[in-house]
């Protein structure tokens, strides 16, 4: 009996759930029972962190500081005065670039006053009109690769520019055009750092785990406190949170770079800088670009977070046209930020696989021929503007810039086509939903909820005792442990509960989809690049359409998490699939298999390291998406988060809060990554 | 049919004034040991681990790869000394971890020997710092690597003009050298390839070509051919030996397989568990092994492929009636088999001066070659 259950996983699992099950029915519900909930011991955390920012922000290490106005020196905090400088510098990068683009006097007051500029209405930097940008867009495109991507990016513009939505999605370009350099930046360098010392990367590691769990509300709190409010935080925060894939991708890159191609480098007699940027870097290419685009992603993803805490543009509209209902409005907003989405980065992608040939022999002409380009839409969308100038009295100049929300709208026609769904299935979408919310929904909830919290430990640090021993099951239990010291237990619960439905569901479609998939090389590329494309959506644009057809409600949140959450599923599948050798295929085909049975018994367990790693990912996208669902309204950790954003001292509690739902995250990880690693060395695919 | 081809080729058409040419080489080769070594490596040793250093001065020069690996260290190479001379080819071989390449790198100090001095011109590079290093690499080395090691995000022609670049050539003067090289290693018409357009062997041709780019004094070749299909392998053994001819490098060549060791080499050091167990010229390594694992090695070799005529010679005996025919004692006996099996007479073994040292039938001849395979085993000389 012992020997039968410490050779078979599957028994000892089902051992746990009986365990788990008796546990559940059997433990009684009582307030004061420790089997039932343990006690907020961790309750003072949150205020102390609150202290401790507060000193550190107002009495730690004081400076003196000249100041100008009252002409004498002063006593300042350190800290303050580094972060305001940092602001500082950022939000002067930002209005720089917005200034390029839109026009105006912050660049000039900077290294004037406004007293000067008051005075001198003629100093005033003109923006470039959009003909100017759309056109330089499309010369960008095809210099970096050819006439296709000229098209699109030109179109993206003209699109952006013609529907009125020209200021905002400047102003978010401006922000990205910042954050996401600055961002690239920082995570190459600390990628190359961790990868120069194994204790930076042994410190780093962790660090990063979490960092790519914690939802991005959380990163907003602490930024809102050391930096203020503003364009600025909104691109310190951004950077923050595109950050650490970048780093991790550099890392993952520059691992991978065959020793030998590093010893070519060396005899070829590079200096260790010449041997960083010529051969590590670009051998290395493949993972730093998927790092520059997580970036990209990143930056667009947080576009609407940023928002939250000051930073304008078109996530910011979209905001307040999803709060005001305008799904129409909302929709269009959507396109533009996935618009510049793609184009940045395809741009970014062209830009890293481009190649100098040289034989041509070019005379100036064609040398110049991009600069030559520019010059030439520049001066004529120049002209254009001044024509404009006079076609245009009264009215706005459209040929200059067109003013926000005076373009041309689909809004009536999208409203329309949300009202006539609303009209002709009202009755059936409101009987799904309310029976999916009673039925379903609620009842998961409910027995969440219900579980005692010694119930719950055993079945999570069972689960991780089954599969990678005391080690796993003491990080799980401890990671649990953290956040049922916490007060939000329940909220945890509920997270939870959101993700684990959504997790559940994504991983059958995808994996569904993803086989399916797989059978054929054209369905294999399609779907693969549909996920690609997918990806490139920030996660709050998925809200905008279920929003059209469930409203305000839980089954929006979750259909939302669902299409999400599948893209992970779905891609892993299709890629551990395309993993199994084409020999075990034939090998499988000469024992005579049929196709569902080479399906269950070669090809599932040979990519089944993929898939577990493809459902981890699924569960981080989900957790980030129950999160974000927090802005239409959940009831969980989110929420609270949220709440917090708008509380004086919400640092403490939004910190924590960010590291509970890290924590779910990462306690899962390490069952699921573990149990792949180890079918992974099992089938000797390390 | 028997392909003979390669550095010692010659056909039974080929005349006698070839054989004088074959003749006069060996001589040419000894003169050289006359110079001055470009490499030389004194007790070099080279361990992994974190106290290497400590446990090698406790040892007193006297390494025991089990009591080392005891004490989490592991012995790449053990007490290495030889010479390399100018233009002189020198083959390391040895199986799987027995240090080759790990000698190989520490003599281009891609990784720091732990003990000992190596010198290249005199100079010992394990005390030059990063600059002068560097200022080596650019103007006296070359290396080619088993997996090529190609810049993947370069051209054929920019990765051949990689090491000028770094080196400050201007684009132009670069990329014309670097087309130059292309020329050199035949791959015209390839420049705007990138290395994953390339079969392995045309890869390798780019390896080449890049260590080749700088004019390198000193050649490193790191089981180059090892990752090619044999047939393209012994193409490229083909070339090497072609460009060699022209190029006369010296030359530090990896390899673990013997037959390509026996085909290229001036002199081969075999090495085992990081000590070299002997460094002689084929001939001598195959006549005279040194120690029971050499032997091993050399046991399935087919002497005539590295024996000189002379080890199977009879006196001369003048009364003898012998053909026209002579043959420089110092010919190895695969490529004058055949002319020695068609003629009818004994045929005369000459030395440099053209004396008559002795005499060969056909039937010593045909007794090397097929005769003793039975006892093969056994006998460890002819």
């Amino acid at each position: 009996m012992m020997e039968a259950l410490k050779a078979r996983k599957y028994l000892q699992f089902l051992l746990l759930i009986a365990v788990f099950l008796l546990m559940y029915f059997f433990i009684p519900r009582s307030e004061s029972s420790l089997l039932w909930r343990l006690p907020p011991l961790l309750n003072w955390l949150p205020l102390t962190i609150n202290n401790a920012v507060e000193f550190l922000m107002n009495d730690w290490w004081p400076i003196e500081v000249w100041d100008p106005d009252i002409e004498e020196f002063e006593q300042k905090p350190l800290l303050r005065e580094i972060t305001r400088s940092i602001s500082g510098v950022v939000l002067f990068m930002i209005e720089f670039v917005r200034e390029i683009l839109l026009g105006g006097v912050k660049t000039i007051v900077t290294f004037t006053s406004w007293d000067w500029v008051t005075e001198n209405q003629w100093a005033k930097w003109p923006g470039l009109p959009w003909t100017v940008v759309a056109g330089g867009a499309a010369i960008l495109g095809y210099a970096l690769s050819g006439i296709g991507l000229a098209v699109f990016a030109g179109l993206a513009l003209v699109y952006i520019a013609v529907f009125g939505q020209w200021e905002p999605s400047m102003q978010t370009l401006s922000f990205v055009l910042i954050a996401a350099p600055i961002a690239i930046l920082l995570g190459l360098l600390l990628g190359l750092w961790a990868f120069k010392s194994k204790r930076v990367e042994k410190i780093m590691d962790p660090l990063l785990n979490v960092a790519q769990i914690v939802p991005h509300f959380s990163y907003l709190i602490p930024v809102m406190v050391f930096f203020g409010i503003g364009d600025h935080a909104g691109a310190i925060a951004t950077i923050i949170f595109a950050t650490p894939p970048m780093v991790r991708l550099t890392l993952l890159g520059l691992k991978k770079v065959p020793p030998e191609v590093q010893e070519a480098g060396l005899m070829s007699g590079c200096t260790n800088w010449q041997l960083l940027r010529r051969v590590m870097i670009p051998t290395a290419r493949r993972d730093i670009l998927i790092g520059v685009n997580q970036v990209i992603m990143q930056c667009l993803a947080m576009v609407v977070i940023a928002s939250l805490i000051g930073a304008k543009g078109l996530g910011n509209d979209l905001l307040i046209a999803l709060n005001r209902l305008r799904i129409g409005l909302a929709l269009e907003i959507g396109i533009c930020i996935v618009l510049i989405a793609i184009v940045l980065d395809r741009l970014s992608l062209a830009w890293a696989n481009k190649q100098t040939d040289y034989f041509a022999d070019e005379s100036f002409k064609q040398k110049h021929k991009y600069s030559l380009m520019f010059l030439l839409v520049f001066v004529v969308g120049v002209a254009l503007a001044f024509l404009g100038s006079f076609i245009f009295k009264k009215e706005f100049n459209y040929l200059y810039l067109i003013p926000h929300n005076k373009g041309i709208t689909t809004e009536a026609f999208w409203q329309a086509g949300v009202d006539w769904l609303w009209d002709t299935f009202f009755y059936t979408l409101k009987a799904f939903n309310e029976w999916f919310i009673v039925d379903v929904l609620i009842p998961i909830k409910e027995a969440f909820l219900g579980m005692p919290v010694i119930a719950t430990f055993t079945l999570a640090m069972g689960a991780g005792f089954i599969v990678g021993g005391i080690r796993s099951a003491l990080i799980v239990g401890g990671l649990l442990l953290f956040i049922a010291l916490t007060d939000w237990w329940d909220r945890a619960l509920i997270t939870t509960y959101l993700m684990s439905v959504a997790v559940v569901i994504s991983s059958i479609l995808g994996i569904t989809i993803g086989t399916l998939c797989a059978q054929n090389k054209t369905t294999t590329r399609f779907i693969l690049t549909v996920c690609d494309t997918l990806q490139t959506f920030p996660s709050f644009i998925y809200l905008i359409p279920v929003m059209m057809l469930f409203g305000v409600t839980d089954t929006s949140v979750l259909i939302a998490i669902v299409v999400f959450a599948t893209i992970p599923a779905t891609r892993y599948t299709v890629e551990g699939l395309r993993s199994v050798p084409e020999a075990l295929h034939d090998a499988g085909s000469m024992s005579g298999v049929n196709r569902l049975q080479r399906w269950l018994s070669i090809e599932l367990p040979m990519s089944f390291p993929h898939i577990a790693l493809g459902i981890n990912q699924t569960v981080v996208f989900a957790l980030s998406m129950v999160i974000i669902g927090a802005l239409i309204g959940t009831d969980d950790l989110g929420q609270l988060i949220l709440k917090s954003l708008s509380d004086k001292a919400g640092v403490g509690n939004g910190l924590i809060l960010g590291l509970c739902v890290a924590f779910i995250g990462l306690a899962i990880d390490q069952i699921l990554r573990t149990w792949a690693n180890q079918r992974k060395q099992a089938l000797g695919m390390d | 049919m028997k392909t003979v081809a390669g550095k010692r080729c010659k056909s039974a058409s080929d005349t006698l004034h070839q054989y004088e040419t074959e003749l006069k080489k060996p001589m040419a080769s000894e003169a050289k040991y006359q110079n001055e070594p470009v490499i030389r490596c004194e007790s070099v040793y080279k361990i992994f681990g974190d106290n290497a250093k400590r446990m090698l001065k406790d040892s007193n020069g006297v390494v025991d790869a089990a009591k080392f690996q005891k004490a989490d260290c592991i012995v790449g190479v053990n007490n290495a000394s030889f010479e390399v001379y100018p233009g002189e080819l020198l083959i390391i071989m040895g199986l799987s971890g027995s240090g080759k390449s790990t000698l190989l790198r520490c003599i281009s100090r891609l990784t720091d020997a732990t003990a000992g001095k190596i010198f290249i011109e005199g100079e010992d590079i394990l005390t030059m710092n990063n600059k002068k290093l560097i200022q080596l690499r650019r103007s006296k080395m070359g290396m080619v690597f088993q997996s090529f090691a190609l810049l993947p995000h370069k051209t054929v022609l920019e990765n051949i003009a990689f090491p000028l670049q770094v080196k400050g050539v201007s684009t132009p003067d670069s990329i014309q050298r670097a087309k130059e090289m292309i020329d050199l290693v035949s791959l015209s018409g390839r420049e705007n390839y990138f290395p994953r357009q390339l079969s392995g062997g045309q890869q390798q041709r780019v390896g080449i070509a890049r260590s080749l780019a700088i004019e390198p004094d000193i050649w490193f070749l790191d089981e180059p051919f090892s990752a090619l299909d044999p047939l393209i392998r012994k193409e490229m053994q083909d070339e090497f030996l072609r460009l060699q001819g022209v190029l006369s490098k010296t030359i530090l060549f990896v390899t673990h397989d013997f037959d390509e060791a026996l085909r290229l080499a001036d002199r081969i050091a075999i090495m085992k568990d990081g000590i070299i167990e002997q460094l002689d010229t084929p001939a001598n390594i195959v006549l005279n092994p040194a120690t029971e694992y050499v032997r091993k090695f050399t046991e399935e070799v087919p002497r005539e492929k590295v024996l000189k005529i002379e080890t199977v010679m009879n006196a001369y005996d003048p009364a003898e009636d012998i053909a026209d025919l002579k043959i420089s004692k110092d010919a190895i006996i695969e490529t004058v088999a055949e002319v020695v099996l068609n003629s009818d007479k004994p045929v005369s073994i000459v030395d440099s001066t053209g004396q008559i040292v002795g005499m060969v039938r056909s039937s010593d001849v045909v007794n090397l070659l097929f005769g003793g395979r039975s006892n093969n085993t056994t006998g460890t000389t002819s």
